[in-house]
């Protein structure tokens, strides 16, 4: 019986913050496949849902426009798949297009500019709860005769609030749309306004009311830092106990493996200090990344993202930066992938790539561990003016060095590019949402999916590769150095050694930089390696301690404020910029800043104490 | 034209707009040959008739401004918003 109707296409457009994307999870649940489409590095959502007669609806959720004018990347997106233009997407059977009907005047406009497409297409009239709740009165048969497209009024976070949309979609398709406008959309959507809707107020009150506070020059300043100071303690305190959960977990589960394989010696190795260890590195990083991403959706469900948006815009404009790099340069403190990954919601893309190519400079944790032994093995932990730790003080200097040098090199990017054109913010400032549970879930999930996907792929790939050349060649019989020394990770290292002797590193700490590709951290225990130690922490400290001379300890340091070694934040460059020139700028400038400050740091403190 | 009727104080420029005002949208000036900031503020609302508010200013130099369009809040920096030549309501 279901196999005798065929099945539906459908596209969902709409303005941004018309609530499309809650419709898409209300109706399609968790049946959505993200990809990019082809060629370019805009999310592709699509989703499955059955209607009632039990027919097949595939839906595919457009990127947010203002216009089919196509002002953005997206747009062509939008306007070239509506239109079935978009090679390797047919035409939708049905456009399904998404109006909030608290904003219409802003919204029909875009509803109009649809219609003269002439595709078949209905309206969904959505946040209908919030629009009476405001005393908005919507004469919708009205509406439907002036549009002469189906009319239907939706809830998308409210359940079944979308099943009126299905049943009529599941009914006859609609009639090609006819464009029947003056010419003059703004003055046919005042005629429409004026004649099906009434509007006690232009704004909601508690926008208003909410408005006051969250932009006021003080108190929105304050609540802005006040949001992100909580959003840094859960990141590192909440994350903390399941971080330990899931390296205890990795850990004991790469000894199970490894103790069944324990005749096989080399797979053996492969499969815990190569897999387990490698790709455990970075998987720890899973609840930060979420704990993080968590607060970010919800901010951004929430509506409150582009105020912090509006109240920082100012400061980062000044250096060369948006107001929306904010957020995703936040993130990066925790780790850069979620932070290149939240630069999607940069519209100007020079701004995004100038985002992206200076989000590795604020310090991600996983440099901690670095900052961590080298901060204790060589600052006494001396009280500074009777309240300041030197040991705290240290660290707060690396993470502001992080801070200016990303200021600068956004700077420098500003002043080289060829194109001076001006930047653009035009930024709505939605309605404030209570964001629904099942939109953060997804969002989640999505996010946590894209992140595995990477652990599985690209960085297994390079922790195999990486584990071949720490592994072979093996140590020669009656050697007395550590294994790896002879390996090619080790002879790597000792080439490495002229390169780098000139800002004081030994070739211990060369061939430790080898491994430390795969993940900034495990730079420490490939130095407990080195030197030979079952287990790291307060041995290599006190190794580090006695046989490293300050200056090369503050060159590390001062490396590792810009660390151009994490490949997997190299990767996320490449995925998210489609581009392998990004990716070689991003790494040669990061090289040549790390070279350049670790040489002074080295040259100096050999100066000052020899 | 324009520029006569600005100097004479009938029209003046969003940007210059007190706060917590209102006014009338008149026109969008192209800065540029196909200005694609002014055709955005087109497509926002931003056409001749529209009222419009000065809600708000950004904690920093003043800078972003919070408008009022419509039924919505757009922020637009001073540079934007002088592309906009309103006329202030009694």
């Amino acid at each position: 019986m279901s196999e005798a109707v065929a099945s539906l296409r459908l596209a969902l457009v709409g303005n941004p913050n018309c609530g499309k994307t809650a419709l898409f999870n209300q109706l399609t649940g968790g049946h959505q496949k993200v990809a990019n489409y082809a060629g370019v590095t805009i999310e592709r959502k699509e989703g499955r849902f059955r209607g009632p007669s039990g027919r097949q609806f595939q839906l595919l959720d457009l990127p947010g426009a203002y216009s089919l004018e196509a002002a953005s990347p997206d747009e062509v997106i939008t306007r070239d798949v509506c239109l079935g233009h978009f090679p390797g997407e047919s035409a939708p059977d049905v456009i399904v297009c998404v109006a909030d009907a608290t904003n219409l005047r802003l919204h029909l406009r875009f509803v109009l500019e649809v219609r003269r497409l002439g595709r078949p297409m209905v309206l969904a009239l959505n946040m209908m709860d919030a629009a009476r709740r405001r005393g908005i009165v919507i004469d919708v048969g009205k509406l439907e005769a002036a549009l002469d497209i189906p009319v239907i009024e939706t809830v998308a976070v409210r359940r079944g609030g979308a099943a009126e949309l299905v049943a009529r979609l599941d009914g006859d398709p609609p009639a090609l749309a006819r464009a029947s406008d003056s010419g003059d959309l703004h003055a046919d959507v005042r005629a429409m306004i004026a004649d099906a809707v009434r509007m006690p107020r232009r704004t909601a009150e508690i926008d208003d009311a909410i408005d006051r506070v969250v932009l006021h020059p003080v108190l929105g300043l304050g609540l802005l830092a006040l949001i992100m100071f909580l959003i840094f303690q859960a990141v590192f305190s909440w994350a903390a106990p399941l971080m330990d959960g899931i390296d205890a977990g990795i850990g004991a589960l790469g000894g199970w493996v490894g103790s069944g394989l324990a005749s096989m010696p080399l797979l053996q190795s492969l499969v815990v200090d190569g897999i387990f260890a490698g790709v455990g590195g970075v998987l720890v990083f899973l609840p930060q990344i979420l704990i993080l991403f968590l607060f970010i959706l919800a901010l951004e469900e929430s509506g409150y993202l582009p105020r912090a948006a509006f109240l920082l815009d100012r400061l980062m404009f000044k250096a060369g930066l948006t107001g929306r790099s904010f957020i995703p340069l936040l993130s990066s403190f925790a780790c850069a992938i979620p932070g290149i990954m939240a630069t999607r919601s940069i519209q100007d893309p020079r701004d995004r790539l100038t985002t992206i190519l200076i989000a590795p400079l604020m310090t991600c944790s996983a440099r901690l561990p670095v900052y961590a032994l080298l901060i204790a093995a060589f600052i006494p932990a001396r009280t500074v003016a009777g309240v300041f730790n030197l040991q705290g003080i240290v660290l707060f200097t690396l993470y502001a060095a992080g801070i200016v040098s990303a200021l600068a090199v956004a700077w420098v990017v500003k002043l080289v590019r060829r194109d001076k054109s001006e930047h653009a913010l035009l930024m709505e400032l939605p309605s404030y949402r209570l964001p629904h549970p099942r939109d953060i879930a997804i969002g989640l999930w999505e996010r946590a999916m894209i992140f595995l996907r990477r652990v599985g792929g690209i960085i297994l790939s390079l922790t195999v590769i990486l584990w071949f050349l720490s592994t072979f060649p093996g140590a020669p019989a009656g050697a007395t150095e550590p294994a790896i020394n002879y390996s090619f990770a080790g002879q790597l290292g000792h080439g490495l050694h002229a390169l780098f002797a000139p800002i004081g590193f030994n070739w211990q700490i060369c061939i430790a930089l080898v491994p430390g590709l795969a993940a900034r951290e495990v730079a420490v225990s490939s130095l407990a390696t080195v030197y030979a130690l079952s287990g790291d922490g307060d041995g290599l400290q006190a190794i580090v301690a006695s046989q490293w001379s300050m200056a090369t300890a503050f060159s590390l340091l001062a490396w590792y404020v810009f660390a151009p070694m994490c490949l997997s934040t190299l990767a996320t460059v490449r995925r998210e910029t489609n581009s392998w020139r990004q990716v070689w700028i991003m790494a040669g400038y990061l090289f040549a800043l790390a070279y350049l400050a670790s040489l002074l740091t080295y040259q100096i403190t050999r100066m000052l104490a020899p | 034209m324009r520029t006569i009727l600005i100097r004479r104080g009938l029209y003046m420029r969003l940007s210059e707009l007190a706060q917590g005002s209102d006014a009338v949208v008149q026109e969008v000036e192209n800065v540029t040959e196909g200005d694609p900031i002014a055709r955005r503020l087109r497509d926002y609302g931003f056409v001749r008739g529209e009222p419009v508010r000065l809600v708000g200013r950004g904690p920093i130099g003043a800078d972003p401004l919070l408008v009022q369009i419509g039924f919505t809040r757009f922020a637009l920096r001073r540079a934007e918003a002088a592309r906009v030549i309103v006329e202030k309501s009694a």
